[in-house]
């Protein structure tokens, strides 16, 4: 029985790896989505333009303008003289916000009354309008404390601390979730085509009658895409390590015990798509259809925290989402055994679902 | 009717049949978009409520228990108190703290003797983008303490520089109005280029590009047959993403429909263009699908501008986008959602979507040529 399924294990790599372009998008796509893709997907704000409309005269407002001018944020800094000009520069996008200092700013200020500035920003991007509000405000506290009349309470003296990534570096936290990502997307791919390429092909039929047990079918199919995916994934640390400088400072073997757990979860979804295609279209489009929403309910792109909790509760059914724990755990904390199991028996009863439902179906749909 | 327009119905109505009979099309055109928008309408969002945080008061003093106190009013966080930083230390490596705010023990010492007390803020830098969130929401809450404190003791007067903000089309600041643009955005790659590149593979993967060839059709008769059904396909489903995130998720649209169809019929013949290309070129379903998700659904998602901002990219990626059509469309949908017909910004996008599209077709006619050859 090992001899066969080792047989149908050999014929599944030759059938995957023997042509050229599919070697080639298997092994070049990846590594060129980890490069790009890790630069590109940052939640920072910078190089942003930000336009000032100045209509005080005095000093006061010339040196608030100026301290917004030296904020790193914005790389470039539009100057209007009229009021008219806001809305059209705001509307085309040509600055993400606009710092308005009224006429009356100086005066107010020396009075001891209230000196209002406008800030307004685009609520289009609301991610870099939240945040450029946020310097905004911080820029603007500052100064109100540096030029409080009669000087205020001691300002508290902030420390600011960030464990695991100190200079907050995004490629740390962008590279270990696309390793992730990217090896669902082969794991689940390669699965999920497999047997959809032999029905359309034709040669399905060759392997039922053949003397192989559709267990061992099934085994001979989900292996070679672990072993596949694993290579995948292997290929990919060594990058995220050495070429995209990220820290890995965990236990390796952690790592891999989670990935075969969390790949076992994702090729039995792989089969399962399998075995309810009739052509390789449907596969596809199948893979589709579970990664999309797996990846966004995966807390990469937005955390899981900020979801309603009757999604919270779904999120708690995708393989991905403790996966992400994981690897980013062994790369970045240097997690326990202890925390890693917290994430990989989950796993465990998901693959246990998918893989049995995927033989469920898959024997149901041959008899 | 001319045998021209004869044949290119034939053909037409040849493709409408594949997709009515194939369920996986109607699958990724109608039930992924309506599965998509019900996540990024309802359950996606970038904005922080609720942020798992420790506060750790090693005083027993009044000044750190209002700070403490403060830290729990905040609708940011979700708070979790300690006496001792060790007892929550393990709960932020676990990551079910994404930070930690520790009031040391000299901190009222320090506030009454008037001197700067000290305050740290630990973020969980393992999640890059919600430790950016924790630092700015705490020292937010430390600012705004601190702000009551002086009043209450009397010391700042009503005056001083004030910041009035504002944000315009959002006033909620809502990430909702901007992430649903978007994920029609990627909808729209994923049934542009995703399904073309895959259904004409298809063809040349079982042979039948070589019969449709040999017939009387013209090949550029064969191409419009082929994507004048996605094209429609694709801008049904816009009106149908469109009128879902309207009606029921109740985000306003403020542009016109004409706009809203010149910008959809310019993205979708960039995105046919480049689903047909990827096809002739691979001539293999598998090959075809890994090529289209690279270059049309993961651009549509980390390189448009929907969640991750193009300007806070490197310079390189940055130029790269230029040449990503789903750039110009959430651009476009954004506008057209939340602002109006701003046509200064519209204009520009649908003029490089169609030159796109233009470049996109003439590569291929030319493949196209010479492998006939």
């Amino acid at each position: 029985m090992l001899g066969r399924i080792k047989t149908l294990i050999v014929k599944e790599l030759l059938a995957l790896l023997r042509d050229k372009k599919s070697r080639f998008v298997l092994i070049v796509p990846p590594l060129v989505q980890l490069f790009v893709f890790s630069f590109a997907a940052t939640l920072e704000v910078n190089n942003q333009s930000l336009a000032i409309l100045n209509q005080d005269h005095g000093r006061p407002a010339a040196v608030l303008a100026a301290r917004f001018a030296a904020a790193g944020t914005f790389s470039e800094i539009l100057h209007l003289s009229r009021p008219e000009q806001i809305a059209p520069l705001i509307d085309r996008q040509q600055a993400i916000a606009v710092l308005w200092i009224p006429t009356d700013f100086s005066a107010n200020l020396a009075a001891g009354r209230p000196a209002q500035v406008s800030f307004i920003a685009d609520g289009r991007k609301t991610n870099a309008a939240q945040i450029v509000q946020g310097y905004a405000q911080r820029i603007v506290n500052q100064y109100r404390v540096e030029h409080a009349p009669g000087g205020g309470p001691p300002a508290v003296q902030l420390a600011v601390r960030n464990w695991f990534n100190p200079n907050l570096e995004f490629r740390w936290y962008t590279v270990p979730s696309l390793v992730c990502i990217l090896t669902t997307l082969i794991g689940v791919l390669v699965t999920a085509l497999s047997v959809a390429r032999e029905r359309e092909m034709g040669t399905f039929d060759q392997l039922l009658v053949s003397p192989l047990h559709p267990l061992e079918i099934l085994a001979g199919k989900a292996l070679p895409a672990l072993l596949v995916a694993v290579a995948e994934g292997s290929f990919m640390i060594l990058a995220a390590t050495f070429l995209l400088q990220v820290p890995f400072n965990g236990s390796l073997l952690l790592l891999y015990a989670g990935m075969v757990v969390f790949l076992a979860a994702v090729i039995g979804v792989g089969l399962f798509i399998s075995s309810l295609s009739m052509t390789q279209q449907q596969a596809i489009l199948g893979t589709f259809v579970f990664i999309v929403p797996a990846v966004i309910l995966s807390g990469f792109a937005t955390p899981i925290e900020n979801m309603p909790d009757w999604l919270q509760l779904v999120t708690y059914a995708n393989p991905l989402r403790y996966f992400m724990v994981v690897v980013k755990g062994v790369f970045l904390k240097d997690v326990s055994a202890a925390v890693v199991w917290s994430q990989t028996w989950p796993m465990a009863i998901i693959a246990a679902g998918t893989l049995g439902s995927a033989t469920w179906l898959f024997r149901r749909r041959m008899e | 009717m001319s045998p021209r327009l004869r044949r290119l119905k034939a053909l037409m109505a040849k493709e409408f049949v594949q997709i009515l009979r194939d369920p996986s099309s109607l699958l990724i055109a109608f039930v992924l978009p309506l599965i998509l928008l019900f996540l990024f309408g309802f359950g996606v969002s970038l904005d922080a409520r609720n942020l798992p945080l420790g506060v750790v008061v090693e005083g027993s003093g009044q000044g750190a228990w209002s700070l403490a106190r403060a830290f729990a009013a905040s609708p940011y966080f979700a708070v979790v108190e300690a006496r001792d930083v060790r007892r929550l230390q393990p709960q932020l490596l676990a990551g079910r703290l994404r930070g930690l705010v520790v009031i040391p023990a000299d901190f009222d010492r320090r506030l009454e003797r008037g001197a700067p007390p000290n305050l740290q803020i630990i973020a969980d830098g393992s999640e890059t983008n919600t430790a950016n969130y924790v630092q700015n929401y705490a020292q937010g809450v430390v600012g705004s303490w601190q702000a009551r404190q002086g009043l209450e003791r009397g010391r700042a007067g009503e005056g001083g520089a004030l910041l009035v903000p504002r944000v315009w089309f959002n006033p909620q600041l809502d990430s909702r109005d901007s992430l649903v643009p978007g994920a029609i955005a990627i909808i729209m790659a994923i049934i542009g280029t995703l399904l073309t590149a895959l259904v004409v593979a298809r063809e040349w993967e079982r042979g039948t590009m070589e019969a449709l060839l040999a017939t009387p059709v013209g090949i550029l008769e064969l191409i419009a047959g082929k994507l004048l059904p996605y094209f429609v396909l694709g801008l049904a489903a816009m009106l149908g993403s469109v009128a879902v995130s309207v009606l029921l998720f109740g985000i306003p649209f403020r542009g016109s429909l004409l706009a809203l169809l010149a910008t959809s019929a310019a993205f979708l013949l960039a995105a046919l263009g480049q689903g047909l290309l990827i096809s002739t070129v691979t001539k293999n379903q598998f090959v075809a699908s890994q090529v289209a998700v690279i270059t049309g659904f993961l651009p549509a998602f980390l390189l448009s501008g929907f969640i991750f901002e193009i300007a806070s990219m490197p310079l390189p990626i940055r130029a790269l986008t230029h040449i990503i059509a789903a750039r110009y469309l959430v651009s476009n949908l954004q506008t057209l959602f939340l602002t109006g017909d701003v046509w200064p910004l519209l204009l520009p996008n649908i003029l490089v979507l169609l030159l796109i599209a233009a470049v996109l077709f003439l590569v291929t006619a030319k493949k196209t040529v010479k492998r006939l050859r």
